[in-house]
């Protein structure tokens, strides 16, 4: 049982002068992280503004074959959260390995919180492209290789985050998480052959990709999605993370008080009267 | 923790240890016979409820046979697998299994094995079971072994991963399918299409499947041969 946790990466920055870094310690906000938020916040909106209101809707001008109109605003949430979906699978997948090679507590952490929002992101996904499937093909779902294969990698993950629940030693959920969280991004590409192939024998691969005419103002749009939601990445990673950790503490510090509590009962039995040693103890 | 005996780890221990437990699980299911009297007839059953949640026009079931077939193995593997675990988490055997020097790349390729027979056997029941109630007739019998051969290898190799992962759990029952079927995914459709390949089609488009297949055995036995030791010191 490692009950060792004096190598947190949190308080590795909290050095001299760090206080932008330091955490709250009854939080999991820093000054740094805050101010981050709100600059996000406001970047946020922005994209909102640019997004919904300020970038054109598809005229399908160029003789694309299918006119988009407003639904390719879709395309500004959908593509950046796919990325930073993959994103955080890629970071887990970093932090299963590093864990097994150093078995320092962060690096499961990391993944830990690396899986959740990924989960998330994923979801989101899923649930954007399937509002663009209804409107754009007709149907909520398709079985095209892309969507297959991001639907099997939800549910994997999903897989993880449900070990993880169901372990309760830290240790060895960290070296079982480890390992599923490298198995699961190992299978990445074999799931995705095997239903590109799959999909490919019997039909041509559906329009999964998001190709109305792009310039201007919608690549722009697009392009500061991409950076908003990656750093919503970073930030949710930022506060899981150190939820993570202050849980973490939270457990071991349960144990050591436990511990503390049995071994006062053990004192308290030793030097009781003799006659009250033998006496039935109340249940703890 | 890397306290394991200096005169294992050679290729010839790790396959003397693997044959061992190979013949430990085999004479476990010689004794009890639970796969032969509960998981084989429970997958024939699979294969009959088929018939009756689709259609008994034996058109349709002969069009669906390779999918049912590998789904029929897919739920009678999650049985075989919980069985063959079952076993190791009760009194302790782990704990023996660890303190008794075998290697764990050994044990792991050992109980990877006994489950692959077990699923060979099955299968063979299966083969027989879509033949005489769905009516399908294979023409390669060559790609039919090979697809069989490899998949469960592959399912093998996944399913003693997992099995022994989520060994000892109070949840092993009802995790060991979440997080087993969406990695063994690929090995049905492959193995499905490598089948209809079999059973009607010309079977060049077979043979690829069979690659991709091939590929996801090695894979997982390799992974398999090397978290197997953190995974058994652990549980």
């Amino acid at each position: 049982m490692n009950t060792d946790t004096s190598s947190p990466p949190v308080e590795g920055r909290t050095g001299s002068g760090a206080a932008w870094f330091r955490v709250h310690p009854q939080g999991t906000a820093s000054r740094g992280s805050r101010v981050f938020g709100i600059v996000l916040a406001f970047a946020l909106v922005g994209f909102g503004a640019f997004a919904l209101v300020l970038s054109p809707a598809d005229s399908g001008s160029q003789a694309s074959e299918n006119e988009m109109g407003q639904l390719v605003r879709i395309m500004y949430v959908h593509v950046p959260v796919a990325i930073a979906s993959y994103l955080a699978f890629l970071v887990t997948a970093i932090g299963s390995a590093v864990y097994l090679w150093k078995k320092t507590e962060g690096w499961d952490l990391l993944a830990a919180a690396s899986a959740e929002v990924g989960v998330v992101f994923t979801g989101l996904t899923l649930a954007t492209g399937s509002i663009w499937g209804k409107i754009a093909w007709g149907t909520w779902w398709e079985w095209d290789a892309r969507l297959t294969s991001t639907l099997l990698l939800f549910v994997l993950y999903l897989g993880y985050l449900a070990l993880r629940r169901a372990i309760l030693d830290p240790v060895v959920r960290a070296e079982r998480a480890a390992i599923v969280g490298l198995i699961a991004f190992a299978n990445v590409p074999i799931v995705h052959y095997s239903v590109v192939w799959w999909r490919s024998l019997h039909q041509a691969p559906t329009i999964s990709r998001f190709d109305p005419t792009i310039d201007g103002l919608k690549l722009f749009s697009l392009l500061f999605g991409m950076v908003v939601v990656q750093a919503l990445y970073v930030w949710l990673m930022m506060h899981r993370f150190r939820l993570q950790y202050a849980e973490a503490k939270l457990e071991s510090l349960g144990l050591d008080v436990a511990l503390a509590e049995r071994r006062a009962e053990a004192v308290a039995d030793t030097t009781a009267p003799p006659a009250l040693v033998g006496a039935p103890k109340g249940t703890h | 923790m890397t306290g394991r005996d200096p005169s294992t780890g050679g290729v010839a221990t790790i396959m003397r240890d693997a044959s061992l437990v190979l013949a430990k699980d085999l004479r476990l299911e010689w004794r009890s016979r639970v796969i032969v009297s509960q998981v084989l007839p429970f997958a024939v059953l699979v294969l009959v409820l088929f018939a009756f949640a689709l259609d008994p026009d034996r058109r349709i079931l002969n069009e669906a046979t390779p999918g049912l077939f590998w789904l029929a193995v897919l739920f009678s593997t999650l049985l075989a697998l919980q069985r063959a675990f079952g076993v190791e988490a009760a009194d302790g055997v782990t704990d023996a299994l660890r303190l008794s020097g075998l290697d764990p790349a050994g044990i792991f390729l050992g109980k990877a094995a006994g489950i692959a027979v077990h699923l060979l056997a099955l299968q063979v029941v299966l083969g027989l079971g879509v033949t005489v109630f769905y009516g399908s007739t294979p023409r390669g019998p060559v790609l039919l072994v090979c697809t069989c051969l490899a998949a469960t290898a592959g399912l093998a190799a996944v399913g003693s991963l997992y099995g022994v992962l989520s060994a000892g759990m109070r949840v092993r029952d009802t995790l060991l399918p979440l997080l087993m079927l969406p990695v063994v995914a690929p090995v049905l459709i492959a193995a499905t299409e490598a089948f209809a390949a079999a059973y009607d089609r010309a079977s060049g488009e077979g043979w690829r499947w069979f690659g991709l297949l091939a590929v996801f055995a090695l894979l997982y036995l390799a992974i398999g041969i090397f978290a197997f030791e953190p995974l058994l010191e652990e549980s």
